[in-house]
C-alpha cells in the first residue's frame, strides 16, 4: 500500500506529498479516522485527491494511504432490500441518529450458501457457482466477470460471511483467485456483457401517460425534466413501486431525507403487483441527501449503476431512478471548481456532457456473460433551474435519452399530474414496442396512440382559436374535439399516485380504458354528425364515469368492461331516441 | 480536551474575509478561531484551508480594525460549537449565540457543532401530525406537518411577517395541548423594528416565554447573516431532540442570507454561478433546511418556516429556485391579491405542501380532505383559465360554465383565501364544501358520487351566518 502525507487540504480537496506510486482513481483512507477518499489528479510528488466525507479536523502531516483498487463496492447478497450512503456503505442497520465521517461499518451478513459447481469445473467470468437460500431475486453468486479458470475447490452448502471466501479458482495463468459470495467491482469501471441487444419490449411502469404514449424500453434510458414541485419524485417512486422491473436500484442524489425515510416506509408495507412480496425486497436505496458530502454525491451516481449492473448480470431486469442528476451534474462542477478547472457553460465542467453520455450509455439491454437476457433501464431526474429546459444539464441530457417526460408547472399547479406535457415529452421506441402491445392483444395500440396526440395537438390549437372568436362560435365537431381531449385528460391521462385504485393501472386495464374512450368519442362524433349538439353530449351523465374511469374501473373491475361498453351504447341510442321523438313533434 | 492556542504575531495578510497566517500550531481544517484585534474585540471565524507552513482563516465576522501586526488568533482545536443547556426559552441571542438581553450566560450542558450533522436518512421519522395553523390556505389546501421546512415566498412590502407570526402564535395540534411547543425566531439582517413587532406579538400572546430569538440585525456586518441560522438552528436541535420540544423555527430574510452568501463568494474569488451567486447555494441551504425532521426513537420535531422575498418578486430567481428544490413546498404570496386587499394574499395555485399526502385525509385529518382541496385546486385552476380567456374576449364572450368559474373564482379568493379571524380546519373545510356548491355538480369530477351525494348535492341550507364569525380557536 502506498503511503503520502497531506501537504494542503481545503474544504474535501486535499493535495498530498507521495512517497510511494499511486494510481490515478485509486481508492484512498485519509487521516487517523480513514476517511474514503480518490485519487483525481497526480502531478510529480503531489497527488490531488477528494474525500467523500466530512473533512473537519484533517491536518499537513496526516497520513493518506492506498489501497491499491480503484474507487470500488462490494456487490452481494447483501444488498437488496437495504439502504446505503453514495459509496455503499449501510446506513440501516448502524442506529444511529446522525450522519458521521468514518460512520458506516463494514457490512458482514451471513447466507446460507448453495454450491452449484464442484471441484475441478471449469468457470468463466460471470458465470453463478452458487445461489443464496431465501433469497427472492438476486440469489446468483456471480464470479467476477475477468476472472476464468477451474474450480480448485468449493464449500458444502452452510451458512457462511458474505465476504467469506467459499470458492476458489485456479486462474487460466496459473494464479489463485479465493473468492466469496460478494466481490468489489470498480464502481466508474461498466461491467462487461456478452453482447449488447437492442430494445424488444417496454419496461410497462403502470402509469398510462407512460406506457400509452411515451413508453421507455428494457434496458432503454428516459429523462424526467421539471422544475420544483411538477412531480419528479412521486413519479419516479411511483415507477420504483409498480414497474415490472426485477430489481429497483433507487438512488437520491442530493435529494431529500424525507424522501428516503417515505420510500424506507413505505416500500416494507407495499405488495409487489405480480410477485406478492413486499416491494422492498426488490429494491435498493443508495441515498447521497443533500446534506451529505458533495464529492460522495458524485460518486452516488456510478454507485448506484454498478449496484444496477451487477443484478442485470444475474440475467435479471433492473430499473435504476436516479433522482436527480442535476445534483450529481452541480457535484461535478463544484469539484472542478475546486480543482481550479476552466469552467465551461454555466460554469459546468467541459467534460459534463461526455460524462452524462457515458452514464446513459450505461443502460442496456445484454446477453450477460452467463448467456441470459438482462437489462438495465436508467430513468434520470432533472432538475433545471427556473425549470428552464434550455440549460446545460437538461439539453444535454436531451441528446442521450429515447424517451423524454418533460413535466409542465401549469399541470401541476392544477393538480393535473402526472403533470407530463404529451406535446413536450417524446418517444423514440415506439415501433419497436408497438409489436409487445400486439402479442398482449392489443393491436390498436399504436392508432389509438397516434389518435390520442393528435386530439391533444388539436386541442391546443382550437384553444388559441377559441381565445380569438370565442368557444361558442368554433363549429360542432371542433367543439367535440375539445370536449374529446378534456375527456382523455382528465380521464385517461391523470392518473393519482395516491389512490389505491388507480395508482397502478395494468396494461390490460390501459387498454380497456383506451377502448371505452374511443368508443365514446367515436359515437359522438357519429351523433354530431347527425346532429346532436355537443352541448347535448357534455351533459351526459355517462360522461362523469368516463372522467373518473381510473377511480371507478379498477383492476378489480375489468370483468365489468362489456357492461360499461353497453351503457355508453346505450347512452348515445338514448340521445337518438330522444332526438328523434323530438324532430317527430 | 484540547487546549486552546493563542499566536501572536502570526498574520500575514488580510483580504476580505480572509485572514492570511503562519501556521504556528497543530491546526487542523475547520478550527474555530477568535481574531482578536488589537482594540480586544474577538471575532469568530474558522479555518478553512491550510497547508504545512500556512493557513487560510476565514473571518466570519466584520474585519474593519483588524491590522497585521496587533491581531492574534486564539485556536480552539475543535469546530465551531454552541454551548447548550437549559432555560434557552425567553431569551434573545445575537448571531453567535450570545445572550444579548442582558440576563445571564446560557449554563453549558452540552456543546454542538454550530454546523449541525446530517440526519441519517435512515433514522428520519416521516413527518405526519397535521399542525392546525387556522389559515384556511395553509390548512385545508397545503396543509403544513410537523417536521416539515415549510417556507412563504413573498414579495417585498408583503404581510409575511405578519402571517407567520399569526402561525408562530396559533400554530398547534389538533386535539392537543400547546404543550411542548416552542418558537425559534430567528431575524437575519432585519430591521429592528420586525424583531420588535415580533417580540411584541409573542409576548402580548403570552407565547414570549415559549421563544428564543437570535437576531442579527440589517445594520450589522452581513458576513454574520451565514452564522445565525446556524447558531439557531443547533439551539433549535438542543430543544427539539435533547430537550424533546416541538419547535416552530421562523427565519426571517433568507434573501439577506443569501445575498451575504453571495458577497462572501465573491470576496473569496469563487467562479460565480447564475446571477452571481456561488454554484454551492444549493448545497449550503440544504445544510440549513435539511436540519428540519423528526428522528426515530427521539422525543421532538423541528419544523421550519422560513421567510424569503423573491428579488424582482421572480419566483425563477435562485433564491426561491434553489429554495424550493429543498424545501417541502411553499406558501406564496402575491401581490395582486394583496392589493385586492385580500389577507392573507396566499397564490393557491403556485403553492404546495408535498407532506400533505402524508399528514392529512383518513386517520389524520377528515377522510374527505384531500378530495376537497384536490377539487378546489382543479376548480380554482380553471378559474384562472377562464379569467385568462375573460380578458381577452370579456365575460359575455364566455360559455355559461366558464362564467359559473369566474364566480367561483372571486369567492374562492373573497372568502376563503381573505380571511381576518383563525378558522378550524372544520370551519375550513365547510367554507369549501359551499364554495363548490357555486358550481354544477357534473363538473366536479374529483369527487365520488358518495361525496356528492353527501355535501353538494344537498338541500340549498338556509343563509349560514358569516363563518368568520363566532370562529374561535379551539
Ligand atoms: N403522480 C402524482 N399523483 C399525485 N400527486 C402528485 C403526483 N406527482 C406529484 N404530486 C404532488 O406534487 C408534489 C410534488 O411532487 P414531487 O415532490 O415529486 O416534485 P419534484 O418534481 O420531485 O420536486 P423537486 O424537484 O423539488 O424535488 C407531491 O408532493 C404531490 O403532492
Ligand atoms: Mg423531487
Amino acid at each position: 500500500m502506498s503511503r503520502a502525507r497531506i501537504q494542503w487540504i481545503g474544504g474535501p480537496v486535499l493535495k498530498a506529498r507521495v512517497s510511494e506510486p499511486f494510481q490515478i482513481h485509486e481508492a484512498l483512507a485519509v487521516g487517523e479516522q480513514r476517511l474514503l477518499g480518490e485519487v483525481i489528479q497526480l502531478s510529480g510528488d503531489l497527488l490531488t485527491a477528494q474525500v467523500y466525507e466530512d473533512t473537519t479536523g484533517l491536518k499537513p502531516g496526516d497520513p493518506v494511504i492506498g489501497t491499491g483498487l480503484p474507487l470500488s463496492v462490494a456487490l452481494g447478497p447483501g444488498i437488496l432490500g437495504h439502504i446505503f450512503d453514495g459509496l455503499l456503505r449501510p446506513l440501516g442497520d448502524v442506529g444511529e441518529h446522525w450522519f458521521r465521517p468514518g460512520l458506516a461499518a463494514a457490512r458482514s451478513n451471513e447466507f446460507e450458501f448453495e454450491p452449484r459447481l464442484a471441484e475441478g469445473d471449469e468457470v468463466r467470468g460471470g458465470q453463478v457457482f452458487g445461489e443464496v437460500a431465501g433469497l427472492g431475486p438476486g440469489r446468483a453468486c456471480l464470479v467476477p466477470p475477468l476472472i476464468a479458470g477451474r474450480v480448485r475447490s468449493i464449500r458444502p452448502p452452510g451458512t457462511y460471511a458474505e465476504d467469506a471466501t467459499v470458492l476458489v479458482v485456479e486462474g487460466e495463468d496459473g494464479a489463485e483467485h479465493a473468492l466469496a459470495m460478494q466481490h468489489d467491482w470498480p464502481v466508474r469501471r461498466p461491467r462487461p456483457a456478452a453482447e449488447r441487444l437492442s430494445a424488444d419490449a417496454p419496461m410497462v411502469t403502470g402509469q398510462r401517460i407512460l406506457d400509452t404514449l411515451f413508453p421507455v424500453a428494457r434496458g432503454g434510458r428516459a429523462a424526467l425534466p421539471g422544475g420544483f414541485g411538477t412531480g419528479k419524485t412521486v413519479l419516479q417512486e411511483s415507477l420504483a413501486k409498480w414497474c415490472d422491473a426485477d430489481v429497483i436500484v433507487y438512488v437520491g442524489c442530493g435529494e431529500r431525507g424525507n424522501e428516503m425515510a417515505d420510500v424506507l416506509n413505505e416500500f416494507p408495507e407495499l405488495e409487489d403487483p405480480r410477485t406478492g412480496r413486499p416491494l422492498m425486497e426488490r429494491t435498493v436505496i443508495i441515498a447521497n441527501t443533500s446534506n451529505m458530502p458533495v464529492a460522495a454525491r458524485e460518486a452516488s451516481i456510478y454507485t448506484a449503476i454498478t449496484v444496477a449492473e451487477y443484478f442485470r448480470d444475474q440475467g435479471l431486469h433492473v430499473a435504476l431512478m436516479a433522482d436527480s442528476t442535476s445534483r450529481w451534474a452541480e457535484a461535478l462542477r463544484e469539484v472542478s471548481g475546486r480543482l481550479g478547472e476552466l469552467p465551461g457553460e454555466s460554469g459546468y465542467p467541459a467534460y459534463l456532457a461526455s460524462r452524462l453520455a457515458d452514464f446513459y450509455e450505461r443502460a442496456s439491454r445484454v446477453r450477460t456473460l452467463n448467456g441470459e437476457e438482462g437489462s438495465v433501464t436508467v430513468i434520470g431526474a432533472v432538475s433545471p433551474p427556473a425549470g428552464d429546459f434550455s440549460e446545460p444539464v437538461t439539453s444535454h441530457t436531451k441528446r442521450y435519452v429515447r424517451s423524454f417526460w418533460a413535466l409542465d408547472r401549469g399541470r401541476a399547479q392544477a393538480r393535473s399530474y402526472p403533470a407530463i406535457h404529451p406535446l413536450k415529452s417524446y418517444a423514440e421506441d415506439v415501433d419497436t414496442l408497438a409489436r409487445w402491445w400486439q402479442l398482449q392483444g392489443n393491436s390498436e395500440w399504436k392508432d389509438y396512440r397516434r389518435r390520442l396526440l393528435g386530439l391533444l395537438e388539436t386541442q391546443a390549437r382550437l384553444e388559441r382559436m377559441a381565445r380569438i372568436v370565442g368557444k361558442d362560435s368554433l363549429p360542432a365537431e371542433q367543439q367535440l374535439s375539445l370536449l374529446a381531449a378534456d375527456l382523455m385528460n382528465e380521464g385517461f391521462l391523470r392518473q393519482s399516485a395516491f389512490s389505491e385504485v388507480d395508482r397502478f393501472c395494468s396494461p390490460k386495464r390501459q387498454t380497456a380504458m383506451l377502448r371505452l374512450m374511443m368508443q365514446f368519442i367515436d359515437l359522438a362524433g357519429e351523433a354530431v354528425e347527425r346532429g346532436v349538439s355537443p352541448a347535448e353530449i357534455a351533459a351526459m351523465p355517462i360522461l362523469r364515469t368516463l372522467q373518473r374511469l381510473g377511480e371507478e374501473f379498477g383492476e378489480a373491475d375489468l370483468d365489468s368492461k362489456p357492461q360499461l361498453a353497453a351503457r355508453i351504447g346505450e347512452a348515445f341510442h338514448a340521445l337518438h331516441v330522444a332526438e328523434e321523438n323530438a324532430d317527430a313533434r | 480536551m484540547h487546549a486552546d492556542i493563542m499566536l501572536n504575531h502570526a498574520v500575514t495578510g488580510l483580504e476580505g474575509p480572509l485572514l492570511f497566517a503562519r501556521r504556528e500550531a497543530n491546526v487542523s481544517l475547520n478550527d474555530a478561531v477568535e481574531v482578536i484585534g488589537s482594540e480586544g474585540r474577538a471575532r469568530v471565524g474558522r479555518v478553512s484551508a491550510l497547508d504545512e507552513e500556512t493557513m487560510v482563516i476565514e473571518v466570519l465576522e466584520s474585519t474593519t480594525g483588524l491590522n497585521l501586526d496587533g491581531t492574534r488568533i486564539r485556536i480552539r482545536q475543535r469546530p465551531l460549537e454552541m454551548s447548550l443547556g437549559p432555560n434557552l426559552l425567553g431569551r434573545v441571542f445575537n448571531s453567535v449565540g450570545q445572550p444579548i438581553d442582558g440576563g445571564p450566560p446560557v449554563p453549558a450542558r452540552q456543546r454542538r457543532r454550530v454546523d449541525g450533522m446530517a440526519i441519517n436518512p435512515a433514522a428520519r421519522d416521516l413527518p405526519r401530525d397535521f399542525i392546525e395553523t387556522t389559515v384556511s390556505t395553509i390548512d385545508l389546501m397545503n396543509s403544513l406537518v410537523r417536521g416539515q421546512k415549510l417556507p412563504l415566498f413573498s414579495c417585498g412590502g408583503l404581510p409575511h411577517d405578519r402571517l407567520a407570526t399569526q402561525i408562530a402564535q396559533r400554530a398547534r395540534l389538533r386535539g392537543a395541548e400547546t404543550g411542548e411547543f416552542c418558537v425559534v425566531f430567528v431575524g437575519i439582517g432585519v430591521p429592528y423594528d420586525i424583531a420588535e413587532n415580533f417580540r411584541y406579538a409573542m409576548e402580548k400572546s403570552g407565547a414570549l416565554a415559549h421563544t428564543a430569538m437570535f437576531l442579527n440585525h440589517a445594520d450589522e456586518p452581513s458576513t454574520q447573516r451565514l452564522l445565525t441560522p446556524r447558531f439557531a438552528l443547533t439551539a433549535a436541535e438542543y430543544l427539539a431532540f435533547v430537550e424533546g420540544r416541538h419547535v416552530l423555527v421562523v427565519m426571517t430574510d433568507m434573501t439577506n442570507y443569501c445575498e451575504a452568501l453571495r458577497e462572501v463568494s465573491a470576496s473569496h474569488g469563487e467562479i460565480p454561478s447564475r446571477k452571481g451567486y456561488p454554484g454551492y447555494m444549493y448545497s449550503d441551504l440544504a445544510s440549513i433546511f435539511e436540519r428540519a425532521g423528526c428522528i426515530k426513537g427521539l422525543p421532538g420535531t423541528l419544523t421550519q418556516l422560513p421567510i424569503l422575498t423573491m428579488p424582482g418578486d421572480d419566483i425563477g430567481h435562485p433564491i426561491p429556485d434553489l429554495t424550493g428544490y429543498i424545501t417541502e413546498g411553499q406558501i406564496v404570496l402575491g401581490r395582486e391579491l394583496d392589493r385586492k386587499g385580500v389577507y392573507p394574499p396566499v397564490e393557491v395555485l403556485p403553492s404546495l405542501s408535498r407532506l400533505m399526502d402524508a399528514g392529512t385525509g383518513k386517520g389524520y385529518t377528515h377522510a374527505d380532505h384531500p378530495a376537497l382541496s384536490n377539487q378546489l385546486f382543479a376548480c380554482y385552476a380553471r378559474a384562472s383559465r377562464a379569467r385568462v380567456l375573460a380578458s381577452v374576449m370579456g365575460v359575455d364572450g364566455l360559455p355559461e360554465t366558464d362564467r359559473r368559474f369566474l364566480e367561483f373564482g372571486d369567492a374562492f379568493e373573497e372568502r376563503l383565501v381573505s380571511q381576518e379571524q383563525p378558522r378550524t380546519l372544520e370551519q375550513s373545510m365547510a367554507l369549501g364544501w359551499e364554495l363548490l356548491r357555486l358550481l354544477p355538480a357534473s363538473e366536479l369530477t374529483r369527487l365520488s358520487a358518495d361525496q356528492l351525494a353527501r355535501y353538494i348535492e344537498i338541500e340549498p341550507e338556509p343563509v349560514e351566518p358569516d363563518p368568520e364569525t363566532g370562529a374561535g380557536v379551539g
